[in-house]
C-alpha cells in the first residue's frame, strides 16, 4: 500500500510543475527586497512596465479590480474626518485584507504583502511582533504519521501540547487531538469513550488517537465550493483561514472526525499566544472558520517534529518523510504490522496505526 | 422607449396592486413584517457572537437551517409538475395554477438561499463564491454546483413569468418563441436542482445515512409530493378569498401527481428501511437512531413517526378515490402530507445523517431559540415575497390591472 502511494506521489510530481518552481524569487523591478536588483537584462521605465504590461483577460480585469479596491479603500479612509492617521492606516489594512485573494493563487509578493499586513494589525492590536511563515512544502517530502497502540497511555500530553502550539480556542476547550479509551478485546469505537476524566491508563483498557489523517485523497477538499481547503505537495491538508466562508460542507465530507469550527470567536490568553506561525497553520483564526491539525506545519516545514510526537512520554507517536527511505515512519512502515482506519472509503489516510 | 415606459407603468402598477388590499390582507403583511424583524434582531445576535448561539456543534455541523434549505428546494423543483403540463403538453387545465407555481418557486428559492447564506459561519466572505471574482471550486464541489442550478433556476423562474404577466399586462398574446425555449430549459433545470442538492448528500461516503443511490429519486418524489400539494392548499384559498377562478379539473389534476408522487416516496421509503432494518449493519446505526432511538437518545423518534403517520394517513386518504375529490379531505391530505414531508425531509435527513459521529459519538441535536427564530423569519419572508408575487398576478389575470398609455 505504501509502495503505491509513493510511486502514485512519484508520478504526480513527474507531471505536474513543482510548487517550488513558481516559487522562484523574481523581485526585480519591484525594488521589494533589501539588496541592488541583478538583472541584466535592460530595466523597462515605469510607463512600459505599468501600460504595456502583457495580460490576458483574467489577469487584467483582476487588476481592474483590485485597482478599483484599493481605491475604494483609501477613499473610505481619507474621508474619515474623526479617525487619526494610525486609525486611518488601519482601516486601510483592514480593507485590503478583506479583498485578497485565495493564498493558492497569491504571488510570492502578495503573500509577503498580506503577511506585513496581517504582522502590523496584531502589533498594533497587542504590542507584540508575531512572525507568521510562508515556508513553502520542501522538495521530496511526503509527510506521514504512525500510532503505537501499544504504547499509548492516555495521558493526554499531546492534547494540551497540541493546544497550546497552534493557538486553539480556550474558551470551547477546541482540539484537534482526540483520545479514545477503548475496552480490551475490540477494536471498534462504538463503546470507546473520548472525553473520559480519571486516572490513566484505565484497567483493562487501551487507547488510540485520532486526528487529522491528512489522506491522500481528502474528500474535504473535493466538496469546498472555494477552494479554501487544499492539499500541498509535501501531503499536508491545509486551510485558508481568510478565505473560508464557513459552510462547513467539508466538516460533514470528512469521514474522521477531523475538522473543527469556530463557533465562537477564539480566545487565547495574550501570554500564552504561540508567536512562531505559519500563514496555513498556528496564525490566529476568527469566529465563522474550519481550522484542523496541520502536521505543525509551522513546525515540519522547519525540519522539527509536531508538538504531540514532542510531547508524547511514551515515544507513540512517530513522524517524518514517507521518501526518506532513512526515515523512522518507513522504518515503522516496513517492519511493523500497521494498519489504518475506514480504508474501504478509499481515502488512503496518511497516519498508520501499529502495535509492538 | 416606449417598452421601458411600458415596465415603468407594470411595476408600478404592481406595487400599487401589493400594497392595497382589505383589513386582513393587511393584518397578514403585518404579522409577516413582525416575524421578518424579530428574525433579524435574532440575525444580528448571531452575527455578533457566531453560530454558538444555535444549537450546532461539532459533532452536529448542520442544523436547522439547511433542513429546511432541502426541503425548500423541493417545493422550488415542484413548480415543473404546473409547468410541464401547461406549457409543453398544452394541458389548458394547468393554466390557472403555472404562475401560482412558479412564483411559489421564486419564494422558496429566496429561502433557500438565505437558508444557505445564514447558515454561513463568514456571511461577509460569500463573495468567495461568485465565479470569476471569488474561487469557485467546479465542477468538484457538488456546492458550487447547487450556487449555478438554483441561481439559474432563480432566474428562469422570474423571467418566464414576467415576460408572460407584462404580455398580459399589455394585452397582447405572449410570443411563444421567447418564452418557450426557457419553459424547455427551466424543466430540466428543476429535475436538475433538487438531484444536485441531493447529491450533495449522497456523495459523502462519510455519512452512511446520505450516502445511498436512491436519495436522488426520493427526493424528487418526496418534492413532487409536498410542492403540489402546497399549490393545492394555495390555489384553494385563492379562489375562496379572491376573484380569480381556478376550475374544479385544476385541483383534481395537481390532487392526481401528488398522489402518484406520495405513493412513489412511500414505496422508496419502505425499500430504505428495508435495508436499514432487515440485516442491519454498522451502517443503519443512524437509521435506528432516527426510528427507535440509541443508547438512550430518541429525541428525535417521536417527530420522525409523526411524520410517518402523516405521510401514510395522507397518502390512503389520497389515493382512495372518493376522499380524494371532496375537496375538505383534499385539503387535510396535502396539509398532512407537506408536514410529513418536511419532518421527514428536514430534520429527519439531517441531523440522523450526523449521529453517531464518526467515531460512533453520540450527541443530540437541539435547536436554539435564536435559531428557531431566525427560521421562522425566512418563512414569513418567503410568504410576504410569494404574497406579493401572487397579489400582483392575480390582478393581471383577471383584467383588472391593465396597462392605460
Amino acid at each position: 500500500m505504501l509502495f503505491d502511494l509513493l510511486r502514485g506521489k512519484v508520478k504526480v510530481n513527474d507531471f505536474l510543475p513543482t510548487k517550488s518552481a513558481t516559487k522562484k524569487k523574481d523581485t526585480c523591478g519591484c525594488g521589494k527586497t533589501s539588496g541592488s536588483c541583478q538583472s541584466k537584462s535592460k530595466p523597462k521605465d515605469g510607463y512600459e512596465q505599468v501600460m504595456n504590461k502583457k495580460m490576458n483577460r483574467r489577469a487584467s480585469f483582476s487588476a481592474i479590480t483590485k485597482g478599483l479596491l484599493t481605491g475604494a479603500g483609501m477613499a473610505q479612509a481619507a474621508c474619515s474626518t474623526t479617525s487619526s492617521s494610525e486609525d486611518r492606516r488601519q482601516s486601510q489594512l483592514k480593507w485590503e485584507e478583506y479583498f485578497k485573494k485565495n493564498y493558492q493563487l497569491m504571488t510570492p509578493d502578495e503573500k509577503q504583502a498580506t503577511v506585513e499586513r496581517l504582522t502590523a494589525l496584531y502589533e498594533k492590536r497587542t504590542g507584540k511582533h508575531v512572525n507568521i511563515g510562508t515556508e513553502e512544502a520542501r522538495e521530496n517530502v511526503l509527510y506521514g504519521y504512525a500510532f503505537n497502540i501499544s504504547k499509548c497511555q492516555g495521558y493526554m500530553d499531546c492534547v494540551n501540547a497540541c493546544v497550546e502550539e497552534n493557538n486553539q480556542d480556550r474558551s470551547t476547550q477546541m482540539q484537534y487531538i482526540r483520545i479514545h479509551e477503548i475496552e480490551n478485546g475490540q477494536l471498534s469505537f462504538e463503546d470507546a469513550e473520548d472525553t473520559f476524566f480519571h486516572e490513566v491508563p484505565a484497567e483493562g483498557h487501551f487507547y488510540m488517537g485520532t486526528q487529522c489523517y491528512h489522506c491522500e485523497n481528502p474528500p474535504c477538499v473535493d466538496v469546498c465550493p472555494v477552494g479554501a481547503t487544499w492539499q500541498e505537495e509535501d501531503g499536508i491538508v491545509v486551510i485558508d483561514y481568510d478565505w473560508c466562508i464557513g459552510c462547513r460542507y467539508c466538516m460533514a465530507a470528512c469521514p474522521y472526525d477531523g475538522r473543527r469550527f469556530n463557533w465562537k470567536e477564539p480566545e487565547v490568553p495574550e501570554e500564552e499566544v504561540n508567536l512562531v506561525q505559519h500563514y496555513l497553520g498556528n496564525r490566529m483564526r476568527k469566529k465563522g472558520v474550519m481550522e484542523k491539525c496541520t502536521f505543525c506545519i509551522q513546525r515540519s516545514r522547519n525540519g522539527k517534529n509536531p508538538a504531540c510526537v514532542e510531547a508524547c512520554p511514551t515515544g507513540a507517536r512517530v513522524f517524518g518523510n514517507l521518501l526518506d527511505p532513512d526515515s523512522e515512519i518507513r522504518w515503522v512502515l516496513e517492519n511493523k504490522k500497521v494498519f489504518r482506519l475506514k480504508e474501504e472509503l478509499g481515502t488512503e489516510p496518511k497516519f498508520w496505526y501499529f502495535m509492538d | 422607449m416606449g417598452q421601458i415606459r411600458a415596465f415603468g407603468r407594470f411595476f408600478k402598477g404592481g406595487l400599487n396592486a401589493a400594497i392595497r388590499g382589505n383589513t386582513a390582507y393587511h393584518l397578514w403583511m403585518g404579522v409577516l413584517t413582525l416575524l421578518m424583524l424579530a428574525a433579524t434582531y435574532a440575525y444580528s445576535i448571531q452575527i455578533k457572537e457566531g453560530l454558538i448561539v444555535t444549537g450546532m456543534n461539532d459533532r452536529i455541523s448542520w442544523g436547522l437551517y439547511i433542513s429546511n434549505f432541502t426541503f425548500l428546494v423541493g417545493v422550488a423543483a415542484a413548480a415543473v409538475m404546473l409547468i410541464l403540463p401547461t406549457y409543453i403538453l398544452k394541458d389548458i387545465n394547468f393554466k390557472h395554477a403555472v404562475l401560482i407555481g412558479e412564483g411559489l418557486a421564486v419564494a422558496a428559492l429566496l429561502m433557500c438561499l438565505a437558508f444557505v447564506v445564514i447558515d454561513l459561519g463568514g456571511p461577509v466572505r460569500a463573495w468567495h463564491l461568485i465565479p470569476v471574482i471569488g474561487y469557485f471550486n467546479f465542477p468538484d464541489s457538488m456546492l458550487a454546483w447547487d450556487v449555478i442550478v438554483l441561481n439559474g433556476y432563480l432566474f428562469l423562474n422570474i423571467t418566464i413569468p414576467l415576460y408572460i404577466l407584462f404580455c398580459h399586462f399589455k394585452g397582447i398574446e405572449p410570443n411563444k418563441k421567447i418564452y418557450l425555449p426557457g419553459v424547455f430549459i427551466s424543466v430540466f433545470w428543476a429535475v436538475g436542482i433538487h438531484l444536485v442538492t441531493a447529491f450533495l448528500y449522497a456523495g459523502l461516503p462519510a455519512r452512511p445515512f446520505w450516502n445511498s443511490s436512491l436519495l436522488g429519486p426520493r427526493f424528487l418524489a418526496s418534492a413532487f409530493a409536498a410542492g403540489p400539494a402546497l399549490i393545492i392548499l394555495i390555489l384553494e384559498f385563492i379562489r375562496k378569498h379572491t376573484d380569480f377562478k381556478v376550475p374544479n379539473t385544476t385541483l383534481r389534476k395537481i390532487a392526481m401527481i401528488v398522489t402518484v408522487a406520495a405513493q412513489i416516496n412511500l414505496i422508496m421509503l419502505f425499500s430504505e428501511l428495508f435495508k436499514e432494518f432487515y440485516a442491519p449493519t454498522h451502517h443503519s446505526q443512524s437509521a435506528i437512531y432516527l426510528f427507535f432511538g440509541l443508547e438512550g437518545n430518541n429525541s428525535l423518534v417521536p417527530w420522525i413517526w409523526t411524520g410517518i403517520i402523516f405521510n401514510v394517513v395522507a397518502t390512503v386518504m389520497l389515493t382512495v378515490h372518493f376522499i380524494r375529490q371532496n375537496f375538505t379531505y383534499l385539503t387535510l391530505a396535502c396539509g398532512l402530507l407537506f408536514i410529513g414531508i418536511w419532518i421527514e425531509k428536514g430534520l429527519g435527513l439531517i441531523v440522523p445523517g450526523f449521529i453517531p459521529g464518526p467515531w460512533g459519538k453520540i450527541v443530540e441535536y437541539q435547536p436554539s431559540w435564536v435559531e428557531i427564530i431566525i427560521t421562522v423569519g425566512v418563512w414569513a419572508l418567503g410568504a410576504f415575497v410569494f404574497t406579493i408575487l401572487a397579489k400582483v398576478a392575480i390582478a393581471i389575470e383577471t383584467g383588472r390591472l391593465r396597462d392605460t398609455p
